[in-house]
């Protein structure tokens, strides 16, 4: 449960447009499929046309991957967590060059490299266009959230009802990090983020307690989970409302930046204090998870934002990498540390990193909603 | 906004009103000039020193330390330009960045933070001072390529005896002391400069003082500390010019050659057992200092800036003025005449855990040479000083203070940053 809702604007849902993201305002481009197994990453095609291109990931491994375009040792683009047995998109605009495709299968080392060139010319994004492909992406990875959060949460739940106390205790903050991921959007729908993610005081007089903290709770305190079968049918359920609902969601290129801000925002105010996961201490990894979708927001936002402050776009990347870097040094296999194995200094760095991205993350929504410069082509 | 334009004093540069210059402020060149001098109340930010050291001691204090979180020197010096461009305008009573508080667009977060808003400048200083830890991190490491600027005066205080140092208030790389009369407009100078330092420096500890316990001018009545004596009153004083080149600031040839021009503090933060000093005899509470708590005058003495005869002895044949007060031990006669600029403040952190005051006094004393004035002093103070049982020294802290900022182009710490 959470404080500011910037993104609660009515205009947010959809005018009635169940039907996802055809109906949007489409960037041109085309698509180029990449197989990313544990040991190989195969690009279709190894020469592509200028313009914006739409790489359609399969992860044919055993492993989460991840895959990057670079251009010499800068990364253009990235899509991050493709777990086992899914597909996930990066759209990104390149102009003529060499290139090179990497898969990073387990997401760490260098990973697997394929180079590929692109050639010809395609006119380049208008300004609105810049703000379109922005929406259009970040949709991709708000929706790719969602849909994984429903069969995460499930593990979960199914753990929860069978009385299995440890593996309940496993999956709950996997399930989590994918809500925690699409926050800011989750948390517009009213009474639903309460309903799933309120925590022991936050709850109205009169209101249940129900989702993934009374859980939690239990889980780790009393260790009773035999009374919850109802909890956890609840949680299923609103889970799968937020899913549909995230579906029909339209967002603004403002919203995309204020929803980055807010994820950190969530990070500085209960996640480095230890608050949110009180009871499991698993905080980092909602920590990482909220870092992950700041990370999408100003991916999809980075070619609208390059043109209006490129000084702006490298602050913001460079401030990523230091909390990038020092998040990393919490991993424990596919997990993190819990937050009571911290170090006061462990603390105190992550808390400084996050305000050393927060404060450029804050000046990105009125970069974004500045008139575009007059494009130079 | 500015802040002296919300108050209507001089908003002479913007309306072309001449009202300004019969406040005795100078009038400034144009609204989006660069002059940032002569503000009423403000006290000048450019200058052969920094602001802040002799400038009359104001009634409060923000000082913090910070860490450099980076190995980036451009980064490092990129900080302190911007630094020294929000001190400029912070002291000359406007908003900490060109748009202000309140002028933006309703997207952005404001350059400045508001709290300040229709307060004057208020002799807000803003000084800033160098640790060891800049030049040579805690592992040794150079990070900035700075360790063969480091100068000799800056190696590490030793340890005293009967200190209780904790780390965490303790040192830091860099320090920035904003005094002002004013606690808000001190506040606010620290927080706006703390946040534009975010991914770049992180707070290591801050303290807020009040009521100074030091007066830097002839000017200023000699105030008094939370054991109720005058404090510093033989205390370096701006008017003591020849003092002051012979004492206060680092001469060409001292060392290196950024920090000519510049002093050296020392900061110690000393809790005060408040509780029971107050249960202490009169007698023995001007026995231990040395002075008459009514007058300040030394013991033997009718004035407070009567000259301390230590020679003089009572009835008894045991001299007047204790051989280990406090006033003896510290006096220029016995420390081979090291003397201090002494800009400290009273500081009462609410209530330790016992339900006693958490208070004490936030020494800060500016030098030529540490190692030859406030080493010496303490040395003999922490031996026999009568006054130990009543205080304990938990922090300390020793930075490097460049001189002044010359005008815009210069900034804080440059000639040590340039490669």
């Amino acid at each position: 449960m959470h404080r500011a809702r910037l993104l609660a604007a009515a205009g947010l849902l959809a005018l009635g447009v169940s039907a996802c993201s055809k109906d949007t305002p489409s960037t041109p481009g085309h698509e180029a499929a990449v197989t990313a197994s544990d040991t190989a990453c195969t690009l279709a095609q190894a020469e592509l046309s200028a313009g914006v291109i739409k790489f359609s990931v399969q992860n044919t491994g055993a492993k989460i991957t991840e895959f990057y375009v670079f251009q010499g040792d800068k990364a253009v683009g990235e899509v991050e967590n493709i777990s086992p047995q899914t597909t996930r998109s990066l759209s990104v605009e390149l102009a003529a060059g060499t290139y090179q495709g990497v898969c990073k299968p387990g997401m760490v080392g260098d990973g697997i490299k394929t180079t590929f060139t692109v050639s010809g010319s395609a006119a380049a994004l208008s300004s609105d266009e810049k703000l379109a492909f922005a929406v259009t992406n970040y949709k991709e990875y708000v929706q790719s959230q969602a849909n994984l959060l429903a069969p995460k949460t499930k593990e979960f739940t199914d753990a929860v009802r069978a009385g299995d106390v440890a593996r309940a205790k496993s999956l709950y903050p996997v399930a989590r990090s994918y809500y925690e991921a699409i926050e800011p959007v989750a948390e517009s729908f009213g009474d639903l983020d309460p309903a799933i993610d309120a925590r022991d005081g936050d709850v109205d007089p009169g209101t249940e307690w129900t989702g993934f903290h009374v859980l939690e709770q239990h889980l780790w305190v009393s260790g009773d989970i035999s009374k919850d079968k109802a909890l956890a049918d609840k949680l299923d359920a609103d889970v799968a409302k937020l899913v549909s609902l995230v579906k029909t969601v339209e967002l603004k290129p403002l919203e995309i930046a204020n929803g980055a801000k807010e994820l950190l925002d969530e990070v500085a105010t209960s996640k480095i204090t230890g608050e949110e996961d009180r009871y499991s201490h698993t905080d980092l990894w909602d920590f990482a998870a909220n870092v992950a979708g700041v990370k999408a927001a100003v991916d999809a936002l980075r070619p609208a934002l390059t043109a209006r402050d490129a000084a702006l776009m490298s602050d913001v990347d460079a401030k990523y990498a230091v909390l990038e870097d020092l998040l990393g040094k919490q991993k424990v296999g596919d997990g993190y540390k819990l937050y009571t194995a911290l170090t006061p200094a462990e603390t105190k760095g992550l808390a400084d990193s996050i305000s050393g991205l927060a404060e450029p993350i804050s000046k990105v929504a009125a970069a974004i909603s500045a008139a575009a410069p007059t494009p130079s082509r | 906004m500015e802040r002296r334009r919300v108050l209507g004093l001089a908003g002479a540069g913007a309306a072309g009103l001449v009202a300004a210059g019969a406040i005795g402020a100078a009038v400034r060149g144009s609204a989006g000039g660069d002059d940032l001098s002569g503000v009423a109340g403000a006290v000048d930010f450019y200058g052969e020193h920094q602001a802040g050291i002799i400038t009359p001691a104001q009634d409060r204090l923000h000082v913090v330390a910070l860490d450099v979180t980076t190995s980036d020197r451009a980064a490092l010096a990129r900080l302190l330009k911007d630094w020294t461009a929000a001190a400029a305008r912070l002291t000359a009573g406007r908003d900490a960045g060109p748009v202000g508080a309140v002028n933006g667009v309703a997207q952005a977060p404001p350059d400045d933070t508001g709290e300040a808003l229709g307060l004057p400048p208020s002799q807000l200083t803003l000084t800033i001072g160098f640790g060891a830890s800049l030049f040579r991190d805690a592992s040794g490491r150079d990070r900035f390529g700075l360790a063969d600027r480091m100068p000799a005066a800056l190696a590490p205080l030793p340890a005293f005896k009967g200190e209780a140092l904790r780390p965490e208030i303790s040192g830091g790389d860099i320090l920035v002391q904003a005094c002002a009369n004013d606690p808000q407009v001190a506040v606010h100078a620290v927080r706006n400069l703390v946040r534009i330092g975010f991914g770049v420096v992180s707070v290591r500890w801050s303290q807020l003082g009040y009521g100074r316990t030091s007066s830097t001018s002839r000017a200023q009545q000699t105030p008094r500390n939370l054991l109720g004596f005058k404090d510093g009153t033989a205390n370096l004083k701006a008017e003591d010019a020849d003092l002051l080149r012979s004492s206060l600031w680092v001469q060409s040839g001292d060392g290196p050659s950024w920090m000519d021009g510049g002093a050296y503090l020392v900061t110690r933060k000393i809790r005060m057992m408040i509780e029971t000093w107050d249960r202490t005899s009169l007698g023995e509470q001007e026995q231990i200092i040395g002075r008459t708590k009514g007058s300040g005058a030394p013991i033997g003495q009718t004035a407070e800036f009567d000259e301390p005869n230590f020679a003089a002895t009572g009835g008894d044949g045991a001299p007047l003025i204790d051989a280990d007060s406090h006033v003896r031990l510290a006096h220029p006669d016995y420390n081979n005449g090291a003397r201090l600029l002494r800009r400290g403040y009273n500081f009462t952190d609410g209530s330790d855990g016992f339900g006693r005051l958490d208070a004490g006094l936030f020494f800060m004393a500016y030098q030529r040479d540490p190692h030859r004035q406030f080493v010496p002093v303490q040395r003999q103070l922490a031996g026999k000083d009568l006054l130990n049982e009543y205080i304990r020294h938990v922090s300390s802290g020793l930075f490097a203070c460049p001189p002044g900022v010359r005008g815009p182009e210069d900034y804080w710490g440059r000639a040590l940053v340039t490669p």
